[in-house]
């Protein structure tokens, strides 16, 4: 058969489209976007060196992708792959978040004990603040008033005032802190120290600890058991978390903060990003290179993909 | 930048907020080394530094500082270098009259002589070079802890590695050094720990230059060894050993001082965050690190660590902590590193690298033990004669 013009015009008019989830290859300077409904790598895009954090504009019109070993956050369009432009940075950003606002990036540099408030309009650093040492975490508030970034050395939680740009609290948590979230409408901020094995939960309106979440795997010595990304399910009633190289997500029940269960997926896993519903979850396994999709509800892993060498961050992009 | 960064997280003090034990302001430590004379190697490709140990506790004592900046602490570390026909213990003394806590750089006998002194009974030692067995064993110290790991921990993680793979045709070729010595007496102990035998040692005698005829003496040399895995090479300083791969008679690996290395710490470790401190530390000493940087360095952190977690700053107080449970290190080695309560060895993985990238991690998958499988490299509970850490 024979395409006709207009009807390869039609084709390229409206290509089917599905939800995405962008997957981060550290080792390979690459983004690996899988098609939700098919659960298969559509495209691979070249990114900068050392691809980590990433994150969608709230329009999901562009992707940030911090390109640790580039120094530079990048900006790409998502339907093409083409980087538009470069953010400044700074030295080595590892994670970062987005202020609701959509328009400020909270930036870790590891390498440098800074966080980075970049501008993504102007383009410009807005502020630079001095944290602990090997910053990775950042989370903002969903009312902005606070952005949080974790040093894994120091073991602290810093406390941003994203109104004056300054620190007004700085609390500790156990060895190691990856990774850091505000939950329940920014009411909890969890953090995750991976060496410790454990979940801080703090009461955002005090900054005081109120919980600690941990983990036993039967046949894994703990000192395996390291949580690195997690993300909570769609009424905030349950969380998922990784645990690194003991190759499990515990499922975690947010409001008694009791493990609940644990899901084998790959070697290694990092961090994770939902489908539209959260009815499936896609993890990325660094040292396995791939991702699992989890069925939510049934608490099971049921696909593996193959993405690039060492997948790290996971976003999610539904359709237009 | 640095230094504008510096004056800035000052300021951020005035913002208060800290939920965090601050009541330690002042911490102060000193790190000691005895300079020894070192005996000519035939290769002058890899110097020793000579800030080999204190680069690694300068290193730490900046991240301990930083720490400091958000909990009100200000760290100093002083550091005295002993010359070679120097007085050791008496630089130790005058350093006890401003600290209790210390970092020792030094043979295992004026580490001794050290822990000894009666001032120094209620200070904390840090043992950072001294890697003999009887340290941990017999002779040990209650006011020591040893963040180095032992010789026998590095012979164990070898030999694990041998036993994985089934590598149990193990012959070995030895220095007359006293180091090399012992390094050898200490692979022939893990071979016998895990079930296996050196089956043939044979002595390197000093002979020549190797880097002329390495080709021709070492094939000659290793056809006494007969058939053969893995040949050990046990040559501390690296003297000889480097010239002994691919000159072999068999075609066999080499491992040990050479080849495939168990250590401390490495330039090819970079999992587990590694590459944060290796370039850290490149980025402040404009060197690679070595077992003895990562030692000081792991040591001041512990300080660091114990003062943060407890508030406290007199050395008993750290001991206590430091030996007890809820202590651990983030030590980029894949585990949380804690102190061994009887003897005051900092458990540790042993990387096991060549010169382009790491083999292995010990203790090796399958090793068990039914507390921690990092017990099974070196001295165990059951085998320590080390008293003095009470029960």
């Amino acid at each position: 058969m024979k395409y006709t013009p207009l009807l390869a015009a039609l084709l390229l008019a409206q290509p089917v489209k599905a939800d995405e989830i962008w997957v981060t290859n550290e080792k390979d300077n690459t983004v690996s976007v899988i098609d939700v409904d098919t659960q298969e790598v559509t495209h691979t895009y070249e990114t900068g060196e050392r691809p980590r954090g990433i994150i969608f504009s709230h329009d999901y019109s562009v992707v940030y992708i911090c390109a640790s070993d580039s120094d530079s956050v990048q900006v790409m369009d998502p339907d093409t792959g083409e980087i538009l432009h470069d953010l400044p940075s700074g030295e080595d950003p590892e994670q970062f978040a987005l202020h609701p606002d959509d328009r400020h990036l909270y930036i870790a540099n590891e390498d440098d004990a800074i966080t980075t408030v970049v501008d993504t309009q102007t383009r410009t650093v807005v502020a630079q603040i001095n944290v602990g040492i090997e910053p990775e975490g950042m989370a903002v508030s969903p009312d902005g008033a606070i952005a949080i970034t974790t040093s894994e050395t120091t073991n602290m939680a810093h406390w941003i005032d994203t109104e004056t740009q300054e620190l007004f609290a700085n609390t500790l948590v156990d060895s190691r802190p990856r990774h850091a979230e505000f939950v329940k409408d920014g009411s909890e901020l969890w953090v995750s120290s991976e060496i410790g094995g454990t979940i801080s939960v703090f009461d955002v309106a005090t900054q005081a600890e109120k919980a600690k979440l941990e983990f036993k795997i039967k046949g894994v010595h703990p000192d395996k058991v390291q949580p690195v990304g997690f993300e909570l399910t769609a009424d905030d009633t349950h969380a998922f978390v990784a645990l690194g190289p003991a190759n499990h997500l515990a499922v975690v029940n947010a409001e008694t903060y009791e493990v609940e269960d644990y899901i084998l997926v790959g070697r290694r896993v990092w961090h994770m990003a939902f489908n539209a519903d959260k009815s499936l979850l896609f993890t990325t396994n660094g040292v396995s290179g791939d991702v699992t999709v989890v069925d939510v509800a049934d608490r099971k892993a049921v696909k593996t993909i193959k993405v690039g060498r060492f997948p790290w961050g996971a976003a999610f992009r539904p359709t237009e | 930048m640095r230094s504008i960064a510096k004056t800035l997280a000052c300021a951020v003090l005035c913002v208060g907020g800290m939920s965090a034990p601050s009541e330690a302001a002042d911490i102060r430590l000193h790190y000691l080394r005895q300079e020894v004379e070192q005996p000519p190697t035939l290769s002058n490709l890899e110097p020793v530094p000579t800030d080999e140990g204190r680069a690694g506790a300068e290193l730490a004592l900046e991240d301990n500082a930083t720490t400091g900046t958000f909990m009100g602490q200000t760290w100093t570390l002083q550091s005295t270098h002993v010359a070679v026909d120097g007085d050791f213990t008496a630089a130790v003394r005058e350093a006890l009259k401003t600290t209790d806590l210390l970092v020792l750089d030094a043979p295992v006998d004026d580490v001794l002589a050290a822990a000894d002194l009666p001032e120094a009974q209620d200070a904390l030692l840090f043992n950072t070079a001294a890697p003999e067995r009887a340290l941990r064993d017999e002779a040990c110290r209650a006011n020591v802890l040893h963040t180095l790991p032992s010789r026998a921990m590095l012979t164990d993680a070898l030999m694990q590695f041998f036993v994985a793979r089934r590598w149990t045709a193990i012959v070995m070729i030895e220095g007359t050094k006293p180091g090399d010595l012992a390094l050898g007496e200490s692979y022939r102990d893990s071979a016998a720990k895990f079930g296996q035998s050196v089956r043939r040692t044979q002595s390197w005698e000093d002979s020549g230059d190797l880097r002329r005829n390495a080709s021709q003496e070492v094939p000659i040399f290793t056809q006494g060894l007969g058939k053969y895995d893995v040949l050990v090479v046990a040559d501390e300083l690296n003297d000889f050993a480097r010239y002994i791969p691919y000159n072999t008679w068999m075609p066999r690996p080499v491992a040990g001082s050479e080849g495939l290395r168990p250590s401390a710490w490495s330039p090819v470790v970079e999992q587990w965050g590694a590459a944060q401190l290796q370039s850290r530390f490149e980025d402040a000493a404009g060197r690679q690190m070595r077992d003895r940087d990562y030692a000081a360095w792991a040591a001041v952190r512990a300080v660091g660590e114990a003062v943060t977690r407890t508030g406290a700053s007199s050395a008993p107080e750290l001991r206590a902590y430091m030996l007890g449970d809820s202590f651990e290190l983030a030590g980029f080695k894949g585990r949380p590193l804690t102190f061994r309560p009887w003897n005051g060895q900092l458990r540790q993985t042993i990387p096991l690298t060549h010169r382009g990238s790491v083999v292995a991690n010990a203790p090796i998958e399958g090793f068990l033990h039914p507390k921690t499988e990092l017990d099974t490299l070196g001295l165990d509970a059951p085998e320590s004669r080390c008293t003095a850490f009470g029960k």
